[in-house]
């Protein structure tokens, strides 16, 4: 695997929901490699404001295109906003494991909250490329916000109860599953921390193989700063990192505390 | 030109060396740059067990800085030495081993593992980690625990020993006096400045352990001011330390009194950043008709009879 460290060429931003876009970069190296539940850290100017670098989840892969998807929160993200074909953006990368899409199972079942939904939509064609479908709960404040594109058989929960199911994604993944013969089912959830820790309990409640992708501050990406780290089962270490051992890991190892919400 | 420096057992290729916590066991960047084109790699802090490190959250992002709470998490000496150190070993480039510790015993237990292992040049002793205060105490602010540290450690090597200080002391001379009197070969400096960060949303404090070490071209400005007040007071070199980001701000370090200079935080922003430095440096020397980077140590211009403010301290 070669790694790349490089200010590459934005060919494409494009708005997808309120206050979301996606941007498309080019770099066959990247695109040639990376997979779904990997990420990439960008630096969003040559300023030393903001200081460090932004991780991404890659949405998708197009030719030797690469896209992320973000949603307007701070510094960072309103520059990348800003960004037009043309420019350029500092990207290194691949980072991170990937989601366990090899394993065994029949049906994958996405859960995702806000800007969480940003890897389903790579993940979501790979696995239609292996046969294996997809069911989608995607959780949003309101229907302005929710994204569509590039995912399959979408169940839409929303804050304000403007589209679908008024109320948490969890609950609508709840219903959804009692209600319907899933077959072997694999949870892939990524959003704000409490709706991961739901979907956690949902899933060991219901014995169901579950993987979440996680968020951490980050200063390096690659395990050199030790500033991501995760409370774990095993392994004799209390924590293990964000960043290199995820950020896609096994529910049943992840320990969630007060703090994470 | 020549671009090498020697210092005691440490012989390095040039001035510039990553800083301890920024840049792991070197291998994690590998990928990512030219190892060989360093001057050195200060490897993270080691302490004698491993160490889990601090609840998260242990990173927040400040105007042009950071802060952070790692709490010296690492992987321990036996890990260190049976891990570690083979591909530190094979690299060419020169390898100082920083050490922390909560008690003199434990500094003296670390050095001595290490002593029997190749391939290390120097030690860098880390007395001034802000985030980890076992038994209250804070060795790095205590003139006197430093120098018994100094001491103790100096009767039992002959490599060279670097001792870090931290800014969050009144008057830092005081310190690299005491270094320097006990036998350090040299001193390094600054570690990171004490802050804070506060989410106003959950009227909390961002870092899990409240207050953290200020890093990056915010510290810059200090981290200048102390290099120069230190190398005025002593005659071993000193090692500036503190926001190092671009090829200019490692002359500016050269120019107010360092010998050599680390990069820190720069190369979670770029994991080449240390290498373009040195690359900016000779090319700038090159221009300038520098035949030796020792010409510019310490060789800031001052007109006669200016000084510093606060400057000198009355004895
Ligand atoms: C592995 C990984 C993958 C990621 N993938 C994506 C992605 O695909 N799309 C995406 O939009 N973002 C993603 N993020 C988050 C992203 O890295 C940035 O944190 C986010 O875009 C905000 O950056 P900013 O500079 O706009 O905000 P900042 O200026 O950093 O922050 C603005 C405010 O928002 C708060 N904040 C920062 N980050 C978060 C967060 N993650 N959750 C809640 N509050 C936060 C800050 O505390 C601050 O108050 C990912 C993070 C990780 C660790
Ligand atoms: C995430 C992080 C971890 C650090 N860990 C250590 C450490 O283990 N030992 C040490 O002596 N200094 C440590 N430091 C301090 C740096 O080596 C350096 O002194 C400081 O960050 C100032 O330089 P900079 O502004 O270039 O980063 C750490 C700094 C950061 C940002
Ligand atoms: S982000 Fe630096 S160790 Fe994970």
């Amino acid at each position: 695997m070669t790694k790349v460290n490089a200010d590459l060429k934005v060919t494409a931003i494009e708005q997808v929901a309120e206050d979301t876009f996606t941007l498309r970069f080019q770099s066959s190296e990247l695109a040639g490699q990376l997979k779904p539940g990997q990420f990439i850290n960008i630096l969003v100017s040559e300023r030393i404001e903001p200081l460090l670098r932004r991780p991404y989840s890659i949405s998708n892969i197009y030719n030797d295109e690469c896209e992320i998807m973000f949603s307007l929160l701070g510094k960072g993200t309103h520059i990348l906003a800003e960004k037009r074909p043309g420019d350029t953006i500092g990207v290194l990368g691949p980072l991170g494991n990937t989601f366990g899409y090899e394993k065994s199972f029949g049906t994958a079942v996405i859960v995702a909250g806000g800007i969480g939904v940003a890897p389903f939509p790579y993940l979501t064609r790979v696995l239609k490329e292996k046969g294996i479908p997809t069911v989608t709960f995607l959780g949003a404040r309101s229907t302005s916000r929710v994204v569509r594109d590039g995912l399959e058989n979408l169940h839409i929960a929303t804050d304000d109860g403007s589209e679908g199911f008024h109320g948490n994604v969890i609950g609508a993944l709840a219903e959804y599953m009692q209600t319907h013969d899933v077959d072997r089912p694999m949870i892939f959830a990524c959003g704000p921390n409490p709706m991961l820790q739901a979907t956690q309990s949902f899933a060991h409640e219901h014995d169901i193989l579950c993987e979440l992708s996680l968020e951490s501050e980050m200063a390096c990406g690659m395990g050199i700063c030790q500033g991501c780290p995760i409370e774990h089962h095993g392994g004799g270490r209390k924590y293990t990192l964000v960043c290199t051992d995820g950020a896609c890991f096994d529910s049943r190892d992840i320990i969630f505390h007060e703090h994470h919400a | 030109m020549n671009t090498s420096y020697t210092l005691g057992t440490l012989r390095m290729k040039n001035r510039v060396l990553v800083a301890s916590g920024t840049f792991g066991y070197g291998n994690e960047a590998a990928a990512y740059t030219d190892l060989s084109r360093l001057g050195g790699i200060v490897t993270k802090s080691v302490s004698w067990k491993p160490r889990q490190g601090n609840a998260p959250t242990r990173i927040a992002e400040t105007p042009a800085g950071m802060l952070n709470s790692i709490g010296l998490a690492n992987v321990g000496i036996d890990a260190f030495i049976s891990e570690k150190m083979s591909f530190l070993r094979e690299l060419d480039t020169s390898i100082v081993v920083n050490i922390a510790a909560s008690s003199t015993d434990e500094y003296i237990d670390i050095l001595e593992r290490l002593e029997d292992e190749e391939g290390i040049e120097a030690y860098e002793i880390n007395v001034s980690c802000p985030n980890v205060k076992e038994g209250g105490l804070n060795f790095g602010t205590r003139c006197d625990m430093t120098e018994t540290i100094t001491r103790e450690l100096r009767r039992r090597t002959k490599r060279t020993l670097i001792i870090k200080l931290t800014p969050n002391v009144t008057y830092i001379e005081d310190f690299a006096r005491a270094c320097e009197a006990e036998g350090a070969d040299a001193i390094s400096l600054i570690n990171t400045l004490v802050g804070m960060a506060v989410n106003i949303q959950t009227r909390r404090p961002v870092l899990s352990t409240i207050t953290g070490g200020l890093s990056g071209p915010a510290i810059k400005p200090v981290a200048l001011a102390k290099v120069f007040q230190s190398s005025r007071a002593v005659s071993i070199p000193v090692i500036g330390i503190g926001g190092i980001t671009t090829w200019q701000d490692g002359i500016e370090f050269l120019l107010a009194g360092a010998s050599a200079i680390q990069v820190g935080t720069a190369s979670f922003r770029d994991p080449d950043a240390a290498v373009k430095i040195v690359n900016g440096m000779e090319a700038w020397c090159l221009e300038q008709g520098v035949e030796d980077m020792q010409e510019l140590v310490g060789g800031l211009r001052i007109d006669e009879g200016v000084k510093a403010p606060g400057f000198v301290k009355a004895k």
